[in-house]
């Protein structure tokens, strides 16, 4: 579990996050949800310690993360996993070393117990016979799937996807969806998910948190979202023609 | 400038700490050694002949006084491939072919947050980037400047016999004259000074980039001209403090 306690932060003078505070459930997909500039990215990165808040705190199952320091952060950040919008694979690997890279930095698995993880973390995103590609060779998605298996290969208790769907086609993107919510539940583990896709929302939202410049504005999950009368959340949802006749239908 | 410099100094210091795991550290190193060292050897070889012969054909041609001996053609080439040519020309050429390098492939993981990555699977992205670079440097930029005096002077040979202007023996002869063994030394420490420059530098100023594909451009053009124009200060600072 991630509670996140009056989370402030600020560039330039300009509030991007105002005094957030919400619980990441264990063993749930959690969704952080808004337009563009609305502060889930900032959010994201406060979590995962890449920006520092300026006020509060975070805490990894009772560990106050955002106050340690940088070396006492780094056990917590063995626990993570965390895949980025553009995968941010490392191109000079292949795929079987971008999986096996913090098996590498972090265990003293065998070699062969190494391959085996790999392997048994590439057929459970479903890729098999792609270990000595590059990611230079690989399908948005695959990336996508390369980076969900880096991510889990060292069992982690966090799992943190920025926009996960982000240039994706939508049957491409209900993949990655399921195979998050999929992972989440089997290894019960605290995902939390960044994202402004709506289709995302409705079919893995198990606790929803939609941020309206810098604020929590609504919280609730995939079913409460459709009935909602927050009028700022009812134009975030229902900004999409699919989802207004939706609505009307 | 000074801001900049404490910045270089921090990251300097996260960059020399231990690294997270000596087996991926050496594995490292030893592609580094490859990109960085071995992949360097052909360029340091076409220039350093050439440079040679040119300096030979040059001494040979400004000889005009009989009383000055024609070994001085041997002598001038290995002096001048050993205190200034190898050491500060050929880390010129090293600053611009592996400081660019170094400088947009650290420059484009930054643009697309595989330092991030790294940074939140809890490595220590300077150490595990900048450090293999740095080491392999300081400890393959020496080979390389051995080679290049050894083919530069060899390279001046092959240009007197083929052009007549100076004996075999009057060469031979002439690299062996008033050899003074520090200036090797010289030559070295100039050499691991101008690696270390090359490789942090351009490690800071792809490290540091913010922005996009521009950037990295910028952060490499950059580290080029930024660690030149260090080479180039040090070389005097170094001249004056070993030789004078």
């Amino acid at each position: 579990m991630i509670e996140v306690n009056n989370i402030s932060k600020s560039f330039n003078n300009k509030l991007v996050l105002n005094n957030i505070r919400t619980v990441f459930e264990k063993g749930k997909t959690n969704l952080i949800i808004g337009q563009s500039g609305s502060g889930k990215t900032v959010l994201m990165k406060c979590c995962i310690g890449l920006e520092m808040p300026e006020t509060g705190v975070i805490n990894f199952d009772s560990r106050p993360f955002s106050t340690f320091s940088e070396k006492k952060k780094t056990d917590i950040r063995k626990e993570m996993g965390v895949l980025f919008q553009g995968g941010a694979l490392f191109d000079s690997f292949n795929v079987e070393q971008n999986v096996m890279f913090p098996l590498n930095m972090f265990t003293d698995k065998s070699m062969e117990e190494k391959h085996d993880r790999v392997n048994f973390c590439l057929k459970r995103v479903n890729l098999e016979n792609v270990n000595k590609l590059f990611p230079s060779e690989l399908s948005g998605g695959m990336m996508k799937r390369v980076a969900i298996a880096r991510a889990i290969s060292n069992n982690p208790s966090y799992l943190f996807c920025d926009e996960p769907n982000s240039g994706l086609d939508p049957k491409t993107a209900e993949v990655i969806d399921a195979l998050i919510s999929e992972i989440t539940e089997e290894y019960n583990i605290t995902t939390v998910v960044n994202t402004h896709d709506m289709n995302s929302v409705l079919q893995i939202g198990q606790k929803i948190s939609f941020l309206y410049q810098g604020q929590l504005w609504w919280e609730g999950d995939k079913t409460s979202i459709l009935e909602t009368d927050n009028p700022e959340l009812q134009d975030f949802v229902f900004s999409t023609e699919l989802t207004r006749r939706l609505k009307k239908n | 400038m000074l801001k900049l410099l404490g910045e270089y100094l921090l990251l300097m210091y996260e960059t020399f700490k231990k690294p997270d795991k000596w087996s991926v550290f050496k594995r490292q190193l030893m592609i580094e050694f490859i990109g960085l060292g071995v992949d360097s050897f052909g360029i340091v070889a076409i220039i350093s002949v050439f440079s040679g012969a040119i300096v030979a054909i040059q001494t040979a041609y400004n000889i005009d006084s009989p009383l000055i001996p024609l070994t001085m053609v041997g002598f001038t080439t290995r002096q001048m491939m050993i205190l200034e040519f190898s050491p500060t020309i050929i880390s010129l050429i090293l600053a611009g072919k592996a400081g660019s390098r170094i400088a947009s492939e650290i420059g484009t993981m930054r643009v697309t947050q595989q330092i991030d990555a790294l940074r939140v699977m809890g490595v220590n992205p300077a150490n595990y980037l900048i450090l293999p670079k740095i080491t392999a440097s300081m400890l393959f930029n020496p080979v390389l400047i051995i080679f290049s005096i050894v083919l530069g002077i060899s390279g001046g040979w092959f240009a007197c016999i083929i052009t007549n202007l100076v004996t075999s023996a009057d060469y031979i002869e002439g690299i062996q004259g008033w050899f003074e063994p520090f200036t090797v030394t010289y030559a070295i420490i100039k050499t691991l000074v101008f690696a270390l420059i090359i490789s942090s530098v351009s490690g800071f100023l792809g490290y540091t980039l913010e922005g996009g594909s521009v950037e990295v451009g910028r952060a490499s053009t950059k580290a080029v001209v930024y660690s030149s124009i260090l080479i180039i200060f040090f070389d005097l600072i170094l001249t004056q403090m070993l030789l004078v």
